[in-house]
């Protein structure tokens, strides 16, 4: 087991190193530059950006680049942000609680309404409920969050006034009020995400589940005298887990990456807004840093995965 | 002639046979308005008044929180690093400059105690020097004195190359020497008519020595107060997250009297321009969002929700588009647009004449800018005193087609003109923005009906306005035949804005394009206009010689002026806030209030 996943690690470094050199050289070809603005302020004139360009080392050939990005990358910096100068980590870490709990409790908003509902369908397959269940899945995920998040703020906003329009990142109060006004204000975005996730996992869980509940071994347990539930609970969805977990693991990372449009629409000061805003305005060290970690959390909750699998089914073994 | 009655005006005001504003109601009665008429003033031997205070609450706080909506939030709080206005405001809500721009374009007194004049003996009669005097008792948030060594320590700071500076160019080229712990003289290496760049408004903010010294040069970016500003401003910093939150608090320590009204400061950063309306104009959970580019229909429709409005400033931002003088198609020395070529149909001056007719800037303001544009003949719109009355326009597509019937382009078979074989075909260029598109559309459709085949090409902004010389699509290279654009006005003065089109500052391949003059225009009329102006330190003439300048661009029509664009913000319908078309949304942040 341990050797399994050592090496996996092994494996992986390989992998990450050629991510990265294809995201430096796709990012390196992108046009623009981060003194875009600069250039019509008649303030500024041209030298003065051009030599910044050169003192920021954007003119040195690409693999020089790439050269000194890793070895500094590989010293533990990450550089610093061209807009903000500030170091990049230093960045990423401000921004990462507001993620974590945003996009966090959506995916656990979509797990608690996805499992549950998905189970119950597969139980009753055609029935009234499982219809239903469909018929909104459908709809869940045709919707973009962009046009969910816009009708939010429109009717819960807006209209009826309840919640606020804008994240603030600092909520005054203390105590319950705090915790309250928080999660007032988290609800819309997690709502939006998290319905969006739930919508496509539903129909995930409950093929999962029509797969194994058909099953003899099924049957068998059900001969045996079991109970619906028992046989439902520590039969069936312990086996269909397996491609949910798959499935869950691969999302992980977008927890962390933020979700770009949502954070966008709230102003949630996340992950996906600062690679967004970062994106526009040029600043690769910071896009650069975003998306290896992104890279490195996917190559991660794979492996996750994959020792998950062996817990979740002894017959499958890790060599 | 004029001349001379002005002297005679200013000698009436130097004796208090006339009263100021007086004055300057004769000086707009002839079209040369206040911002001007001031400087004319302090020139004139009379020194310069600020403009009239507003400000009515009696004592300091109490106003409780101000929420500001920006919908690009500062990225970093150190003025000489902001790589655009929302570092600049950011900055200025904790650090001042000696002086800020009021809505009038007159100059509002802030860490300086008194406007230098040539009475005061501030200004040298040559224009070569400039004296400030310092506010005393100031004091920076941590409690030090500010003294003219913070001023000397702030030029050395940004004229230093390795500081990597964006206010270098204000400073690289003058000499600041402290004269005592109150005083600063500016040297000039040439006779400077506009003497308030260096230390005036938000982008020229100043920061405290104690706390930079050892941050000078190489070192700059180490600064722990880069992200955490002791300023001498009336907030005090609490907190900053790029790009996303800034917090100040009151300063009971601040220098004027009564102020701030505010008692806690919070800027907002992110998400964009019709949400933050929004936010500020229908929900009412902002006070003030900057910036609001959205379409006048939707403002108009947010209005009626009844909590905000928009409220408009004027400038000198002019959105134009310019004429490539030079060939785009053609490649000489690896060079297109080269300064070896000629525009094949741009050198018939009626070709670039009917284009300026075909140009329906009427349509553009309804259609597009609203409230927010004013339809304009000149490339040069404010300060008022520079303000061109000579030039008219008109969009006729009749006038333009027989123009060009005339200079003999003739419709061919396809309905497009020609002449000796060229087909008047031309590629118009912009940056990707929703107005800017649409007004391509409009343009477009007059120039199809006159035999023009205009096609059309939008770059994203951001490469568009890059420094990136290895792509061929920056403005600078002007690989089409007319672009469009604006370079705003950040100055009360036009001199930075005119001197990029002298024949010296041509873009080319040699320069790296970094030279200014993009539309490749080469006059020599202009040029010895543009240096008499630089040289000229009476006002008047001075205004002249540039109301001359735009004269000949638009004689020349270099340039064809779309629309005067106005800043558009939204505010709380109770929030008085004064905004300057001349300077950042911060500048006058000490004077808002709430009314009751």
């Amino acid at each position: 087991m341990s050797q399994y996943v050592l090496r996996r690690i092994l494996i992986a470094i390989p992998s990450l190193l050629g991510i990265s050199v294809v995201l430096f050289v796709v990012l390196a070809l992108a046009p623009g530059d981060p003194f875009s603005e600069l250039a019509t302020n008649p303030n500024v004139p041209a030298d003065v950006a051009a030599s910044l360009r050169a003192k920021f080392g954007l003119d040195d050939p690409i693999y020089l680049r790439y050269l000194h990005w890793i070895s500094a990358m590989a010293h533990g910096d990450w550089g610093f942000s061209f807009v903000s100068r500030m170091n990049v980590d230093q960045l990423i870490l401000q921004r990462l609680p507001a993620t974590l709990y945003v996009v966090g409790s959506a995916q656990i908003l979509a797990l608690l309404i996805a499992i549950p509902v998905g189970v119950f369908a597969a139980t009753k397959p055609y029935s009234l409920f499982d219809q239903i269940a469909n018929t909104l899945a459908f709809v869940g995920f045709s919707l973009p969050t962009f046009f969910t998040g816009i009708l939010f703020i429109l009717i819960f906003s807006v209209t009826l006034d309840w919640l606020p329009l804008v994240y603030t990142t600092d909520v005054k109060g203390t105590g319950i009020h705090w915790v309250l006004e928080m999660i007032r204000q988290a609800i819309m975005p997690v709502a939006v995400l998290g319905l969006f996730q739930a919508a496509s996992m539903t129909r995930f869980v409950r093929s999962a589940m029509l797969d194994v509940i058909r099953l003899d071994y099924v049957t068998t347990a059900r001969a045996k005298g079991l109970g619906q539930a028992k046989v439902i609970v520590k039969h069936v969805m312990r086996n269909a887990m397996i491609p949910v977990v798959t499935l869950i693991a691969l999302q992980m990372p977008a927890v962390f990456g933020g979700a770009i449009v949502t954070e966008q629409i709230f102003r949630i000061p996340g992950i996906g807004s600062l690679l967004i805003s970062s994106i526009l305005a040029n600043d690769t060290p910071v896009v650069m840093a975003v998306t290896f970690v992104f890279a490195c959390l996917v190559v991660l909750f794979n492996l996750i995965a994959d020792v998950l699998y062996g817990w979740l089914d002894p017959r499958i073994s890790l060599r | 002639m004029l001349d001379k009655k002005l002297r005679a005006m200013i000698d009436k005001v130097a004796d208090g046979r006339m009263d100021r504003r007086a004055f300057i109601q004769r000086m707009a009665a002839v079209g040369l308005a206040a911002p001007l008429a001031n400087q004319i003033l302090a020139l004139g031997g009379v020194a310069m008044a600020e403009g009239p205070s507003t400000y009515k609450p009696t004592k300091r706080g109490g106003g409780g929180a101000l929420k500001l909506l920006w919908w690009q939030g500062p990225t970093l709080l150190n003025p000489h690093f902001a790589t655009g206005t929302k570092d600049q405001d950011g900055s200025r809500l904790f650090y001042e400059p000696l002086a800020c721009w009021d809505p009038d374009g007159n100059m509002k007194l802030v860490l300086a105690a008194e406007i230098p004049s040539i009475q005061n003996g501030g200004l040298a009669a040559d224009g070569k020097s400039v004296t400030w005097k310092l506010k005393p008792g100031v004091k920076w948030h941590d409690g030090k004195p500010f003294t003219a060594d913070d001023v000397v320590f702030n030029w050395e700071y940004a004229k230093d190359p390795a500081t990597s500076a964006l206010t270098i160019a204000t400073y690289r080229d003058i000499t600041v020497e402290k004269v005592d712990d109150l005083t600063v003289r500016i040297v000039f290496n040439k006779p400077t008519p506009f003497w308030a760049d260096a230390f005036v408004g938000a982008p020229n903010a100043i920061i405290p020595k104690h706390l930079f010294a050892d941050y000078k040069g190489a070192k700059s970016r180490e600064a722990p107060n880069n992200l955490s500003p002791v300023g001498t401003g009336p907030y005090k910093f609490i907190e900053f997250k790029p790009g996303d939150l800034v917090r100040g608090e009151l300063n009971p320590d601040y220098h004027m009297p009564n102020r701030p009204y505010f008692d806690t400061l919070e800027m907002k950063g992110g998400g964009d321009a019709v949400s933050a309306a929004r936010a500020v104009i229908q929900t009412g959970e902002y006070d003030f969002g900057y910036n609001i580019q959205v379409e006048d229909d939707v403002l108009l429709r947010l209005e009626k929700g009844g909590k905000g409005k928009a409220i408009y400033a004027v400038g000198g931002d002019t959105e134009f588009i310019a004429l490539n003088f030079t060939d785009p198609n053609v490649e000489v020395d690896g060079e297109r647009s080269s300064m070896k070529t000629k525009h094949p149909l741009f050198s018939d001056p009626a070709v670039r004449k009917a284009l300026s007719l075909l140009v329906d800037r009427e349509a553009v303001k309804k259609v597009i800018y609203g409230r927010a544009g004013r339809t304009t003949a000149n490339f040069l719109n404010g300060p008022e005193k520079f303000v061109s009355k000579n030039n008219t326009w008109e969009f006729s597509i009749e006038k333009a087609s027989k123009m060009l019937d005339d200079a003999g382009w003739k419709p061919s078979a396809d309905g497009i003109r020609e002449k000796d074989g060229k087909k008047l075909k031309l590629l118009y260029q912009t940056s990707i923005n929703g107005p800017r598109q649409k007004t391509q559309a409009i343009v477009k459709q007059a120039c199809q009906k006159a035999g023009i085949d205009v096609e059309l090409k939008s770059v994203v902004a951001s490469v568009f306005f890059s420094s990136d010389v290895g792509n061929p699509d920056i403005y600078p290279k002007f690989y089409a035949d007319m672009e469009m654009f604006q370079i705003p006005m950040t100055q009360p003065d036009p001199a930075q804005h005119m001197r990029r089109y002298i024949s010296a500052n041509v873009a080319t391949k040699e320069n790296k394009w970094q030279g200014q003059n993009y539309p490749r225009y080469v006059n020599k009329e202009y040029d010895a206009t543009i240096e008499a102006a630089e040289g000229e330190m009476d006002p008047i003439k001075r205004a002249a010689l540039y109301i001359k300048a735009n004269d000949i661009l638009i004689g020349d029509t270099v340039f064809i002026p779309v629309q005067h664009r106005l800043k558009v913000e939204a505010a709380a319908n109770n929030l008085v806030c004064i905004i300057s078309g001349w300077a950042n949304e911060t500048d006058n942040l000490f004077d808002w209030y709430r009314e009751a």
